[in-house]
């Protein structure tokens, strides 16, 4: 190889770059089968109107829970794992199963 | 000892973008973000082959913020003391932080030799190990950080006959200035440790070692990974503690354990796993008196 068939090729970076993209893996909701739901009736944030729990913030791996009042999670995201379920200390945050009569609780 | 971390004192930019390639309830994740929240976006990581490169996703796009190196599975702290010199060169190593991580085989069985140069060199970065106690990545193998009596596809009959190596006291003897445990079920603590880590920029390396549940390869449900971590924990099967320059101190958590009375019974962590259903009495009797073992060898220095 001449250098003056590549003329600046010490100024490229010869390795493949990545650029940071959200949903690298597609929306990784449908890998769900159990759906959470927060009952807002149950939360203490909401019922007291002051950030004093967000454990389900705190222990997502994926981060699709939202600090805010109310909570809110990105369905479009959520692997399912259940752990905000598990770990909530008020019973707020109920699993249901994904699709079919019994996602919808009205 | 630092003051805990409030749950709204943590940043709430995401470092890692939702939608990565990682199994639901990943521990290393959790782990993960948690410590780019804690180093913020002026880091270069730089990661082995392991799971960590799977959250870095495939050609084109990545979910992590930050600029990272992948590199092959025994040159993580060799690679990241090639970006602390090039950074010293540039003259830009007083504000960018650079953070090496692996997982236990690329820190304790194939990237011990890297590791072990960088802190006989002493460079300034952050190592961590985040721990799930086999290769997962590649399908369960046993590594050295597997603890006694755990079944994987390469110790199938009788679990594995050797206990996990102790990585805090083999870095010890490199005489860093900040080596530290945790767990990612407790992620403030986490959160604390790496911002302590951070601000320590200048002396030297700076090891974490931290304990990451991994549901698949442990063999428990997907919601219970921050119970198991946390029975980890309060059990006394993973003491964590902070050595800061030759001096031992125990985290908050574990400092009640010092009593043996206040420990939780072992059965209470090892019965979830399925990696741990062909434990027999004997071996269970084995694994109790390794860490009564270990709480001894922490008293001692505690104490004293």
């Amino acid at each position: 190889m001449e250098d003056k068939d590549y003329p600046n090729a010490h100024k490229k970076i010869l390795a493949s770059i990545q650029y940071p993209q959200i949903g690298e893996a597609g929306k990784t909701g449908t890998w769900r089968t159990m759906r959470p739901l927060i009952h807002e009736d149950k939360c203490i944030v909401v019922k007291t109107g002051t950030h004093n729990c967000h454990l389900c913030w705190l222990y997502c791996p994926e981060g699709v829970v939202s600090r805010t009042i109310p909570p809110t999670i990105d369905y479009d995201y959520c692997k399912g794992c259940g752990i905000c379920a598990n770990e909530c200390p008020h019973d707020a945050i109920e699993r249901m199963e994904e699709g079919g009569a019994k996602a919808c609780p009205a | 000892m630092f003051k805990p971390v409030k749950i709204m004192d943590l940043p709430e930019e995401e470092m890692i973008l939702p939608g990565t390639r990682l199994c639901p309830s990943c521990a290393p994740q959790l782990a993960y973000r948690f410590i780019l929240k804690a180093l913020g976006p002026k880091t270069i990581v730089t990661v082995p082959a392991s799971c960590m490169t799977v959250v870095h996703g495939m050609q084109g796009a990545t979910p992590v913020k930050v600029p990272v190196l992948n590199t092959t599975f025994e040159t993580v702290a060799a690679s990241a003391s090639g970006i602390v010199a090039s950074l010293k060169n540039l003259g830009k190593d007083k504000e960018v932080t650079v953070l090496a991580i692996a997982g236990d085989g690329g820190t304790v069985d194939i990237g011990i030799q890297g590791l072990s140069g960088a802190a006989e060199r002493n460079t300034d970065m952050i190592y961590c190990c985040y721990d799930n106690e086999a290769y997962m990545n590649t399908g369960i193998q046993r590594s050295g950080s597997t603890p006694f009596g755990a079944i994987t596809t390469t110790t199938p009959i009788n679990g594995k006959l050797e206990h996990k190596k102790n990585m805090g006291m083999i870095m010890e003897a490199h005489g860093l200035s900040y080596i530290a445990t945790a767990c990612a079920s407790y992620p403030q603590d986490l959160y604390a440790k790496f911002v302590k880590a951070k601000e320590m920029k200048g002396q030297g390396l700076r090891y974490i070692h931290v304990l990451a549940p991994c549901p698949p390869g442990w063999g428990f449900d997907n919601k219970l990974t921050i119970e198991i971590g946390r029975l980890a924990v309060k059990t006394g099967f993973w003491p964590m503690y902070e050595i800061i320059h030759g001096k031992m101190e125990l985290s908050k958590e574990s400092k009640r354990l010092v009593d043996p009375t206040k420990r939780k019974p072992l059965e209470e962590y090892l019965t979830p796993q399925r990696r741990f259903r062909k434990l027999n009495p004997s071996q269970l009797q084995e694994i109790k008196k390794y860490v009564n073992d270990t709480w001894e060898t922490i008293n001692k220095r505690v104490s004293c």
